[in-house]
């Protein structure tokens, strides 16, 4: 285990060594007015100074937990910084979180301080104080909207750094000594994991943790105190605590708040980041957008930019498989490098960056290419809030498509013989908040058990299959892994999300979500006229469509021997959109299986019926936490019959 | 400037176009810091007496005092400068100009201009146009435009452009904010963030605003005062309350025959 230097044992006590080691380098910036407002390491440690005396002002105690709720703001940032320092855990929480999560988790923390950005989050956290009973201060960032709030329980911001500065003067030595108090083993946050299932469980890690696997990653990755990242993932995620928090302070480097979420694509333009990370599901949407552009564009410019991607596509792949390209190719790339591939790469924003990472999800290999074709170096990276958010991540220059590559240093892996990836590592959590129970049945010896089947291959990369206790048998007796199948068609820039179903069943059917955005396009073309989601959702073009889209994941699974029996035999196009707020998917958009097969029961009884239509009526959740209905009426399509079909009449 | 007193007072307004009186011997009083809202039955003459309030129509008689002061026969211009700005009931924007431009332009009247500074953009004129910009962008902050800024007004969907025309008014910090139906068209969605928008601007700024509104439960859920009119003439003036209770608003909107 890598030691840690005394007096550098926790994160704020690294942030006053930023300060005084480097006071004038950009610690963070924050887009406000239209201009990038930066903050250097010596205001970052005098505002988390600031807040950390106003919480102590108010009765804050050692061990106390403080929520954070809010988009990624410097002052939140701050504050995550300030309630370590008094030696209090700080607990981010999800910013679109309803209330009835938020009173959850805020109870179940026992938080007796909040410190959110704005009205939105002060009014849900009055909305559930009843539920909440220890939640005693709540601080707010923003003061818009707040003039008629009367409630003893708010203070802002500003007011409560002025308390803090006026205890300063009582008790000169006072941050100082709790600041010296806090040691490495200290729980520095406590992250609430969505979790497909259950009730949130409330991750502890410790100083030690986050300040060890951190370090390792950056050795391994190489990165530097001139690396710009862009914070734009919700805090709550253990993800940006790291590359937003830890690895910063760790490192020195500059965190970039976008100026909001609408305009995260601009704000990546302008910073033009040199470490960024992004789910699969972001990188889809970038390269839907390109394509997008690229069909608006004029012809000539269309079929070079077609042209050039074919070529740089075809290098990556051979290289990915460890082949060698072919000589004309190689040759045609400089050209493309400068017609097609740059220009793209720094309209993405994307110019500078060194190294990107991919995590959450398996990504479709069409979108890895594209990215890793155009020069951008994105990596997949394997991890869990469980492990500090590190355990894999493949090494430069040794990319492969399917797997998540090597352990870093200081994690060790091995299989169970369920087939399930355990790991220990030094970022290993300490356990789950006040659920023994949890803690027990995840961690044995400092072994993690991370829910995945998977192997390691000859090379000694990890390949992940699918959540462990998703592989399952068919009525037949074949292997059925939903998620490599949902996975595969998900890789449709058409599909955003799909449901695979077939345990016990006959045969494999699949609920699909289209996607708004490239289905709309792709109908707009067509000149095909639609009114909604669900009036397009159902349009018998965009079923044919889905079903081509359907047909291609079935014929690539006919190259597996074990996978090949579970084709997908039938589907439907949901007539809404999965969501958070309808408890579908968690709020990093992962699918809550047993939740949608209580849910579109019906739906799925149906699927497996002869019918090739049925009614639903959906209970959905407004965004203000109001319920309606929705009717509409599903289409069910038989992709096997109608191969028959086709068949016959080709006769 | 006297502060005492309503901020707009309109007496015994009559507005005539030939034979047709559009307003016939209207007053009412816009106090300070209030919304009210002016409602009625097509062709009741709400516009018209937005247009007489923003001196872009003349009264035929009566008096219009605004801050206690006398200004019956200004020109617009005029109006603007004294502090009373407004929307359009048909969005009015610069529609191949960016949502900044756009934004700026409520600005003019308060820049001096100077040709040669600011064409070398130099000492004042610079220090004058990042005062400006500013204080636009503190307004794009307020009404949560940052990511259409640069975008061309034309491109925008219409409630959007609703919100960029509130954001130009609002450009000149104006004392009286004249709105001719600021949610028209806009689905419920849109409506509740312009609802919150106008309950800011009134709250955090402080502007006194009047509002031409068609969807009731809109004016009866943001407006302190209301004033109804019907044929050219005044039939109610007080709380929602008492306006939803009027025999005369009930008739005028449930379509009594007129004699």
């Amino acid at each position: 285990m890598t030691t840690i230097e005394a007096g550098l044992d926790t994160f704020p006590k690294l942030v006053r060594s930023n300060a005084e080691r480097r006071p004038h380098k950009i610690a963070i910036r924050e887009k406000d007015l239209g201009i990038w407002q930066a903050y250097t390491w010596r205001q970052y440690f005098e505002r988390a100074r600031r807040i950390a005396l106003g919480l102590a002002a108010l009765g804050f105690a050692r061990g106390d937990k403080a929520a954070i709720i809010g988009d990624n703001r410097p002052e939140l940032y701050w504050a995550v910084a300030a309630t370590q320092a008094l030696g209090g855990v700080p607990v981010p929480l999800y910013q679109d979180s309803i209330e009835k999560e938020l009173a959850y988790i805020v109870d179940h923390a026992e938080a007796r301080f909040a410190v959110v950005e704005d009205q939105e989050q002060v009014d849900k956290l009055l909305h559930i104080r009843a539920q909440c009973p220890r939640l005693e201060s709540i601080v707010y960032d923003d003061s818009r909207g707040m003039r008629a709030y009367s409630d003893p329980c708010l203070i802002s911001l500003a007011e409560l750094e002025e308390r803090g500065d006026k205890l300063a003067v009582g008790q000169p030595g006072y941050f100082d000594a709790e600041l010296a108090r806090g040691s490495a083993d200290d729980v520095a946050i406590i992250c609430y994991t969505s979790g497909t299932t259950g009730s949130p469980k409330g991750t502890m890690l410790t100083h030690r943790n986050m300040i060890v696997m951190g370090r390792n990653a950056i050795e391994r990755e190489g990165l530097r105190h001139d690396e710009e990242v862009l914070a734009y993932l919700p805090m709550a995620w253990v993800g940006d605590h790291i590359f937003s928090y830890a690895q910063s302070v760790l490192t020195g480097f500059t965190v970039n708040c976008p100026e909001s979420a609408a305009t995260v694509l601009h704000d990546l333009k302008e910073i033009g980041p040199t470490y960024f990370f992004a789910p699969p599901r972001i990188w889809e949407n970038l390269l839907t957008n390109v394509m997008i552009r690229v069909e608006d564009a004029a012809r000539p410019k269309r079929a070079l930019v077609h042209f050039f991607l074919g070529v740089a596509q075809a290098l990556e792949r051979a290289r990915l498989h460890g082949r060698t390209p072919s000589a004309w190719r190689r040759l045609l790339h400089p050209l493309g490098q400068a017609l097609v591939y740059g220009p793209l790469r720094d309209n993405l924003g994307m110019r500078r960056i060194r190294v990107a990472y991919t995590a959450g999800e398996a990504i479709g290999p069409e979108i890895f290419v594209f990215f890793r074709s155009l020069g951008i170096n994105v990596k997949q990276l394997y991890g869990m809030t469980e492990s500090s958010a590190l355990v894999a991540i493949q090494p430069n220059g040794d990319v492969r498509l399917d797997t998540v590559g090597t352990p870093l240093p200081g994690v060790e892996i091995r299989i169970s013989e369920q087939g399930e990836v355990l790991y220990r590592s030094p970022g290993v959590f300490v356990g789950y908040f006040k659920n023994t129970e949890a803690t027990r049945q995840t961690l044995e010896d400092g072994w993690v058990r991370s829910g995945d089947a998977g192997f390691i291959d000859a090379a000694g990369h990890l390949k992940i299959i699918d959540r462990a206790r998703d592989v399952s048998r068919l009525a037949g007796g074949t292997i059925f892994a939903p998620k490599y199948l949902e996975n595969k068609l998900k890789f449709s820039p058409y599909v955003k999300e799909a449901v695979c179903l077939g345990q016990d069943r006959p045969f494999v059917t699949a609920l699909v979500n289209i996607d708004l955005a490239a289905v709309g396009n792709w109908a707009e073309r067509r000149g095909i006229a639609y009114t909604s989601y669900t009036d397009l959702s159902q349009r018998a073009e965009v079923y044919d469509l889905i079903e081509h889209e359907v047909r291609r994941v079935n014929a690539s699974l006919l190259d597996d021997d074990v996978l090949k029996g579970a084709r997908i035999r039938k589907f439907l196009i949901l007539h809404k959109e999965l969501d958070p707020d309808d408890e579908e998917i968690t709020r990093t958009r992962k699918v809550r299986r047993g939740f949608i097969a209580q849910k579109y029961a019906a739906l799925i009884e149906a699927l497996y019926g002869d019918g090739d239509r049925v009614q639903v009526q959906a209970q959905v959740t407004y965004e203000d936490g109001r319920t309606g209905t929705v009717r509409a009426d599903v289409k069910i399509r038989d992709v096997a019959l109608r191969a028959t079909a086709a068949g016959e009449a080709s006769l | 400037m006297n502060d005492a007193g309503p901020l707009l007072e309109v007496e015994g307004v009559s507005v005539r176009f030939g034979a047709l009186m559009a307003l016939h011997q209207v007053s009412l009083r816009i106090e300070r810091g209030e919304i009210l809202a002016i409602i009625g039955p097509n062709g009741a003459g709400k516009t018209t007496l937005l247009n007489v309030i923003s001196g872009f129509y003349h009264p035929w008689e009566g008096r219009i005092r605004f801050a206690g002061r006398d200004r019956t026969r200004l020109k617009p211009p005029d109006v603007a400068e004294l502090g009373i700005a407004r929307t359009f009931q048909n969005v009015a924007l610069f529609k191949g100009m960016s949502v900044l431009d756009n934004i700026m332009t409520g600005r003019l009247l308060k820049m001096r201009g100077n040709v040669v500074l600011d064409a070398l953009w130099w000492g004042p004129a610079q220090r004058q146009e990042l005062a400006h910009r500013a204080a636009v962008e503190r307004i794009i902050d307020f009404l949560e435009i940052q990511a259409i800024r640069k975008t061309p007004a034309g491109k925008l969907p219409y409630g959007l452009q609703k919100r960029v025309e509130l954001a130009r008014a609002l450009a000149a910090e104006p004392q009286l904010l004249l709105l001719d139906e600021p949610m028209a068209g806009m689905n419920v969605e849109e409506k509740e963030d312009m609802c919150r928008f106008i309950l800011d601007v009134n709250g955090e700024l402080g502007t006194t605003i009047a509002l031409i509104e068609h969807d009731m439960g809109v004016v009866m859920d943001i407006s302190d005062r209301v004033v109804v009119l019907d044929y050219g003439r005044k039939i109610a003036d007080g709380t929602p309350d008492q306006v939803r209770k009027d025999q005369a608003v009930l008739d005028a909107y449930l379509g009594v025959a007129h004699d």
